[in-house]
């Protein structure tokens, strides 16, 4: 056993093998073969403790492609003559891996490796032999004759004494084996379908049998290995893709019962994948003459396994029932009912069948006292009490005792939830239930079922008091998933409404920091229910028919959060505004400017309204908005070229109106943006370029060329924002982007060659910079007939010339294209979203430093909210910023990261700061960044085109782009006492 | 044939003073050793005259096993080894073995103390007796002797409750003790491995009753008690000091912390300090959630809660108080049910099970007037609720028990004769297995069939095997050939070379031998002819090996078939036919056949 476990270790390890080529290739020359010098570590072994330690050396080292057959076959010549089981478990093992070498085909040692199987008696040497054929097997799937071969061999010795032998030759019909495919008529199926017949001669006295009923035949054998192997080789072969017969379907039921967990564990996948391929094929139901169809029957047997002894079983059974859609909807809901039912057969449902049981006495439901006092008998042979069953197998796994099985079921409720209405609207009352579970995490995952069902249901009011005390749970995740799920939550009676505004005021005041999240929730609440809200409006504003009421306070979080409600129910409920108070309407303008992505616009009579913005705010459609983005736009594009008259104006006007648009459309204020931001660039780039100033001298314009380099560095920042803040970009825009950029640099370099003297620098920046055109027109080949008028497919024009020219000339070039190419107009996409970050905590509010003592660290809480950000896990960083300058980039851990929401995610880690000591308190400035490298990005974008265009080196840009609003954190480090 | 004998003394079609006597494999166990809460008689200890009639039970009794702390199933171990006399080991696991003591001296306190009852055990003796118990692991096998193994499975119910499987060879019987298929607030569900034992004697307090989900109870309970207390009525939950009360108390203490309730909740005994204390340190007996989490707090430290004093009961306002004991036959629960019963804006909420003749079984049956000690009556006014919250499992928990363990008799105890058998059917119909509930004093038998354990030689079996083709199917039995010695109580099947060279005997072959006679020549050559190819063709059929020897004789396996003349007449071929022992069925064929082929055969031996 040792020595297996020895060679299982030096397996993980030598993967890193092809990694280490490089440095082997050069050693080559010097040193003899690695062959040779292996061959000869093994002749001097004197011992097999000896060969064994040599071989363990030699795992660990690499061996190059040409050379791996030699090496195979000194093993094997060593293999023949030693005598220890454990050297040559060793070198089978060594043989597997090294078949595995890049650009090695196994197939020239496999006729060596199989003629090994003729002499060898050890069981554990024969099994990791078997093994070895697996690797090689996979290594080679397109040739069938090797896989007849391979399979031969396994076939052989299936009838093994050892366990672990027979284990692998089923492991290799599952991964290798065929099934008989009778649809293939033609003739082509004969081949496949044989085991050994392509070699007539040596299969003398093997019968012709396809994989699938030689491995079904081990579903019986003594060792329960055996038998999981037997069902985890079936599964295989369907993961290949071969279609299994529904004859082993009778076998597999029969190994639910298994005396071993993980043969049972197994089954019930089993079970589950024949429900998938033939769930309307119709099974007899035993010890009756009805039958029912398959992915019923399978559905109870499998719910039978929700209450099994093991729990990695019931964990396996919870989960497969998530993924069973098709089964009858009777069957689904006997699920979450315990009570008996014998019923199954019938069409009959099962509540109706245990209510009439319940009728009759028979069992009671342990709430009232005696009720279970025997009356008269049913039918007692009718009575079925662990019949086979869905009954009462999510009651089970939901009061399961291990988290994990909860879990598991309260999944699987939800996925069938959301296949069945009816379902959902009976699980409600479980899932509910769930929320008082002592596991958060069970908690916490049952109210994001419940979200993800909620369009399916409407709450009742004792259901929604359950959801609602989960309001105040001390944890935030908790507390927030609530909120999201209030969000989407439709309830039935106004008094619902105004129980969860009251809940939601008490916990706004329990945690203040909940404020956001929150006010968000009334408003989704306001805006489904208009209705509900509008009964309440005169108790919310305390309003009075004939007395004036004193004015709330304009900063009070909880009637901030009443008005949010209003509000937006009076959105849709013109009559509401009727109601208002004078200062309510006040409080409507302020709250309209200051959170207006809480508050809807809303026509309210007889008011005048802020003349610039009522044609979008009026309509306050997206629709509309979406017409001026792209009226504004296409009014842009009427310029040709930037230094026409009136262009800037132009510019600077649609980049106000994109601004503002961007504020009032939430759901445009990425395309907003990213077309002002865009702009923008364009705009700086059109005042560098003033003709004017360039021709004057060089020095007297030295503002000017300041002016000109600060706008091309701030354009490459904007390009870099482009093109990684933003999601939904595509080719086109990432294109234009570039474009971009490339003007910004060119423009550097035409500023370098104007302020510096002196050609040799200037060389490998002009060099550079062609390298750069060069690559952009690799990348971007298929959008180049859009940029024909453009600074690029002006340059692209001359770019025979460019490459031939001096550096002086170069830069004359591009000045002129520079000024004289076109504006490059600008396509959006269908769906642009900027990347945001808001930090929630540290709020920066508090004027308390935090103290601690100098050079010991303090761990600062950041929780952080991000929007629309890719890939946070590697993207996202943490930047904290001393007054000193001193900067430390943090990388939060995967596990911080989670995913409330579609393209949300919430940060919640911990930074360790530390410094020497300060005499007083300083705010320290913490942000979070976006780390880019548009090497990665351009091979995601253009993995299609071929790879070796792309250098990483040359065109790689890493950095970071800081997002969301910094927060000012005070410390204090005080000095160590002595 | 061996038999398992089983004799309930208390707990057959009866719920209390639990105590079975089993008798397996030659060895005698008593399983729990309980006192029942409705008598206060004689009656309320089993009847050990039924063991023996006098003298000590040591000699009668191999081992005790007591399955949990409740009163039920060991307030009479104490009577028991001490004033009745045991000196054996007694078994119970290291919780109950922490607790039980302290139950027992809280009983013995209220019957001698409160009661002024004589002679009863005394604190000495419930010392005594703890020195002979013997604390048992879950999982773990304790050979008591030679021959009978005890192992404890979880069994839910109460902090260290366990089933027991008892063995000898390989007869087994597993007692579950009380048990819980349901997890809950503190504690697990029973667990128990396919062990398929002979008899399952399996607990049936709701032997009618399938529960709704828990959590539904939970809410339910919940909900009841937090109206009264917001109409400032008062709660009394009578429960036992240990078990549900601990539930209980989580539940109340996570209900309060969340709702922010300010109104008092008390548990009313001195006993729940040192309880609680074993609930903080049998930790890995709790459930999932609790051992999970009590590094950061221990749960059974309660916030909420507090120590009740008597003077309490009269306070003012809404308060909540745990009260034992359970059944509201004495003590402090009592007590307080007598000050409180009188306001209708009070509550009782009974969380388990009443024995019959207690009060809290006549109240929930609805009794308004209870006639108390010196003729006084008490009007019930207040509400009394009843939420199964003891955990028994529920006729659906015990037959997921009986699919656990795939027992091949069942039999009931703890629970009413009637449920009992409407269960009993169930099972019978479901799992078609016997299922027996005797009443106490009677006797079950169940005939067993256990096999008896054989060694085989290696190179036995290696033979076998090499004959038989492919692997031997272990669902079919298979015949072999062997010689069995029973030597030193121990059984071995050897090759029967072996066993002679062991027994050092000399082998003796055994041969029948026929002759047959012909009379007239040439047809007696074609008869022989003709039959022996007859002969041979059937026997090349069967696989049969048939050699020619050169003196005209033909050998099939070990069979000599011969001809000759007989020298007195020459008219007259003889046909020798010869074969060893081993070869009787072939033999025996292949001499009909001859003779059948004869016209007038005659033979001899």
């Amino acid at each position: 056993m040792a020595s297996q476990f020895s060679t299982n270790a030096s397996v993980t390890k030598t993967i890193l093998l092809p990694q280490e080529e490089a440095p082997a290739k050069k050693l080559r020359l010097t040193k003899p073969s690695k062959s040779a010098a292996l061959h000869i570590d093994l002749c001097k072994a004197s011992n097999p403790t000896d060969a064994l330690q040599y071989l363990l050396h030699f795992a660990r080292s690499s061996v190059e492609a040409e050379s791996v057959e030699g090496v195979v076959r000194i093993l094997l010549e060593h293999y023949y003559k030693e005598q220890d089981n454990s050297v040559r478990l060793k070198i089978a093992s060594l043989i597997g891996l090294l078949s595995k070498t890049q650009n090695f085909n196994p197939e020239s040692i496999l006729d060596d490796t199989l003629n090994t199987f003729n002499t060898e008696k050890s069981h554990q040497v024969l099994a990791q032999l078997l093994d070895t054929l697996l690797v090689i097997g996979t290594q080679l799937p397109e040739s069938l004759i090797v896989r007849h071969r391979l399979i031969e061999v396994a076939y052989k010795h299936l009838s093994d004494t050892y366990f672990g032998v027979r284990n692998k030759c089923l492991q290799l019909l599952g991964c290798l084996g065929n099934v008989d495919t009778p649809l293939n008529k033609d003739g082509q199926g004969l081949v496949p379908a044989v085991i050994g017949g392509s070699a007539p001669g040596v299969s003398g006295g093997v019968c012709v049998r396809d994989a699938q009923s030689l491995i079904s035949d081990y579903f019986a054998d003594q060792d329960p290995r055996v038998r999981t192997a037997a069902i985890k080789a079936m599964l295989q072969l369907h993961e290949r893709g071969l279609k299994i017969q529904q004859t082993i379907y009778d076998q597999a039921c029969q190994l639910l019962c298994d005396d071993y967990e993980q043969v049972r564990s197994a089954a019930v996948q089993m079970v589950w994948v024949l429900s998938q391929l033939y769930p309307e094929s119709i099974v007899p139901i035993p010890s009756s003459n009805e039958q029912v169809r398959l992915v019923d029957d399978s559905f109870g047997k499998i719910s039978h396994m929700v209450s099994d002894g093991s729990w990695v079983v019931r964990v396996q059974a919870a989960k497969t029932l998530g993924n069973m859609l098709q089964v009858s909807p009777h069957f689904l809901e006997q699920t979450l009912d315990k009570k008996l039912m014998s019923d199954l057969r019938r069409k009959r449902t099962a509540h109706e069948r245990a209510k009439e049981l319940y009728a009759s006495g028979e069992f009671s439901s342990g709430r009232k006292w005696a009720d279970d006092a025997p009356k008269e008998k049913v039918d007692t042979s009718a009575v079925n009490l662990i019949a086979s069953g869905a009954c009462g197998a999510f009651v089970h796994g939901l009061e399961d005792e291990m988290y994990e099985v909860r879990i598991a079921a309260v999944d699987a409720l939800s996925a069938l939830a959301q296949s069945s209405a009816s379902f959902a609207e009976k699980c409600l009352d479980f899932l509910v239930d769930m929320f008082n579970d002592e596991i958060e995490e069970v908690r916490l995952q049952s109210i994001h079922v419940l979200r993800q069902i909620s369009t399916n249901i409407t709450l009742r009011e004792d259901q929604l008091d359950t959801v609602l005390a989960v309001l105040e749970d001390s944890s935030r995740d908790i507390r927030e998933a609530l909120h999201e799920l209030l969000c989407f939550t439709n309830v039935s009676t106004k008094e619902c409404i105004q129980l969860a505004l009251l809940e939601l005021l008490k916990n706004l005041t329990k945690y203040p920091t909940d404020r956001n999240s929150v006010w968000k929730c009334l408003k989704f609440l306001g805006c489904r229910h208009p209705t509900l809200v509008l009964p309440l409006v005169p108790e919310l504003l305390s309003t009075h028919p004939y007395f004036h009421t004193p004015e709330p306070d304009m900063d009070d979080p909880a009637y901030i959060a009443v008005l949010v409600l209003v509000f937006n129910a009076a959105q849709s409920c013109p009559t509401m505004t009727a109601l208002f108070s004078d200062h309510t309407f006040r409080h409507y303008t302020y709250l309209r400017d200051s959170l207006s992505h809480l508050v809807p616009p809303l026509r309210l009579p007889g008011r005048t309204q802020a003349p610039g913005v009522s044609g979008i705010e009026g309509s306050g459609s997206v629709e509309s908005a979406q017409l001026f983005l792209q009226q504004s736009l296409s009014r842009i594009s009427t310029i040709h070229n930037l230094q026409d008259p009136g262009a800037q104006d132009l510019l600077n006007f649609t980049i106000r109106d994109l601004q503002r648009l961007g504020e009032l459309q939430t759901e445009l204020a990425g395309a907003a943006d990213f077309s002002a931001t865009y702009l923008r660039c364009q705009l700086l780039l059109t005042k560098a370029l003033q003709e004017k100033l360039w021709t004057m001298a060089v020095p007297l314009c030295l503002k000017h060329n300041a002016m000109a380099t600060a706008a091309a560095k701030q354009m490459l920042e904007e390009t870099y924002k482009l093109e990684f803040l933003y999601s939904g970009l595509e080719n086109r825009q990432v294109a234009t982007i570039h474009h971009v950029r490339l003007q910004a640099k060119a423009l550097q370099l035409v500023l370098t060659a104007r302020t510096r003297r002196g050609v040799e620098p200037l060389i490998s920046v002009c060099e550079k910079f062609l390298q750069e055109v060069e690559s952009f027109q690799r990348l971007f080949v298929v959008e180049l007939p859009h940029l024909q008028e453009s600074f690029v497919g002006k340059l692209l024009d001359l770019s025979p010339k460019l490459s031939a020219c001096k550096p002086g000339e170069l830069v004359k070039i591009l000045q002129t294209t520079l000024r004289q190419s076109g504006f490059l107009n600008l396509q959006l996409p269908k769906q642009v979203q900027r990347a945001s970050a808001t930090i929630i905590e540290p709020t920066g509010e508090s004027d308390n430093p935090l103290r601690f003592t100098s050079g010991l660290v303090v761990a600062l809480d950041i929780d952080a909210t991000l929007e629309h950000v890719q890939d946070p896990h590697n993207t996202v960083k943490v930047q904290v910023l001393y007054p000193d300058g001193q900067s430390h980039v943090i990388q939060p851990k995967p596990g911080d990261f989670r995913s409330p929401g579609p393209h949300r995610h919430r940060l919640i880690t911990q930074v360790y700061l530390s410094h020497s000591a300060w005499t007083e308190a300083c705010q320290i400035e913490v942000r979070l960044l976006l780390a880019y490298s548009s090497s990665r990005l351009c091979k995601a974008v253009w993995s299609d085109s071929s790879t070796e265009g792309l250098q990483p080196a040359e065109g790689a840009t890493e950095g970071t782009i800081p997002f969301g609003k910094p927060v000012k954190v005070f410390i204090m480090p005080k000095p160590a006492r002595r | 044939m061996p038999e398992i004998k089983v004799t309930p003394l208390g707990a057959g079609q009866d719920v209390g003073r639990s105590c079975i006597l089993v008798s397996i494999g030659g060895k005698n166990i008593m399983l729990d050793c309980g006192m029942h809460m409705g008598f206060n008689d004689d009656r309320r200890f089993p009847d050990f005259s039924y063991i023996t009639q006098q003298g000590r039970l040591t000699e009668f009794l191999d081992c005790v096993i007591i399955s949990h702390f409740h009163l039920d199933h060991c307030g009479a171990l104490p009577y028991m080894s001490e004033m009745v006399g045991y000196d054996g080991p007694i078994y119970m696991t290291h919780p109950t073995k922490a607790i039980c003591p302290i139950l027992l001296e809280d009983f013995r306190k209220i019957t001698v103390d409160k009661k002024g009852e004589t002679n009863f055990f005394t604190s000495q003796m419930i010392k005594d007796c703890m020195k002979k118990v013997v604390p048992l692991n879950l999982h773990q096998t304790v050979q008591v002797d030679d021959e009978l193994e005890i192992k404890a499975y979880y069994a839910g119910h109460v902090l260290g409750a366990a089933m027991v499987q008892i063995k000898v060879g390989s007869e087994s019987v597993v007692y579950t003790g009380d048990y819980n298929m349901t997890p809950d607030r503190h504690l697990g569900a029973a667990w128990i491995d396919k062990c398929r034992p002979d008899i399952l004697i399996s607990e049936s307090t709701y032997a009618t009753t399938i529960r709704d989900s828990k959590r539904c109870r939970e809410r339910d309970f919940l909900k009841k008690v937090h109206e009264t207390v917001e109409r400032g009525g008062k709660v009394l939950i009578p429960v036992f000091a240990l078990g549900r009360a601990q539930e209980l108390c989580i539940l109340l203490e996570t209900f309060w912390e969340r709702m922010n309730m300010k109104a008092p909740i008390y548990f009313s005994t001195g006993l729940t300090e040192k309880a609680n204390h074993y609930y903080k340190l049998f930790i890995t007996w709790t459930n999932q959630k609790i051992r999970k989490t009590f590094v950061q707090r221990n749960m059974f430290e309660f916030k909420h809660i507090k120590a009740f004093d008597r003077s309490y009961a009269d306070n003012p306002g809404p308060m909540v108080v745990f009260a034992t004991p359970g059944m509201l036959h004495a003590g402090q629960s009592l007590q307080i049910f007598k000050k409180w019963a009188g306001n209708e804006k009070n509550m009782i909420i009974m969380p388990g099970y009443c024995v019959q003749g207690t009060i809290g079984h006549k109240i929930l049956n609805g009794q308004k007037k209870l006639e108390m000690e010196n003729r006084q009556t008490l009007e019930v006014k207040l509400q009394v609720e009843y939420m199964s919250f003891s955990a028994h499992a529920d006729a659906k928990g015990i037959m997921q028990l009986i699919r656990m363990a795939e027992p091949r008799n069942m039999l009931l105890v703890h629970g009413e004769a009637k449920k009992m058998e409407f269960l009993k059917d169930k099972i019978e119909q479901e799992f078609t297995i016997n299922c027996f509930m005797p009443a106490n004093g009677e006797t079950t038998t169940v005939i067993t069939n256990p096999s008896v354990p054989v060694d085989i030689s290696l190179n036995l079996l290696k033979r076998e095997m090499a004959l038989g083709g492919p692997l031997p199917d272990p669902k079919k039995p298979r015949t072999m050939h062997g010689t069995l010695i029973m030597k030193d109580n121990s059984l071995r099947l050897v090759s029967p070379e072996q066993a002679l060279k062991e027994l050092g005997l000399n082998e003796h072959q055994l041969r029948f031998t026929c002759r047959v006679q012909y009379r007239k020549t040439e047809f007696t050559i074609f008869i022989v002819f003709s039959s022996s190819y007859l002969v041979k063709a059937w026997l090349v059929l069967k696989g049969y090996t048939i050699q020619h020897l050169p003196d005209g004789t033909v050998m099939v396996e070990s069979i000599v078939i011969k001809v000759s003349s007989s020298a007195e007449e020459p008219n007259t071929k003889v046909l020798l036919l010869s074969w060893s022992y081993q070869d009787e069925d072939l033999g025996s064929f292949l001499s009909t056949l001859l003779k059948k082929g004869l016209p007038s055969g005659l033979s001899s031996m």
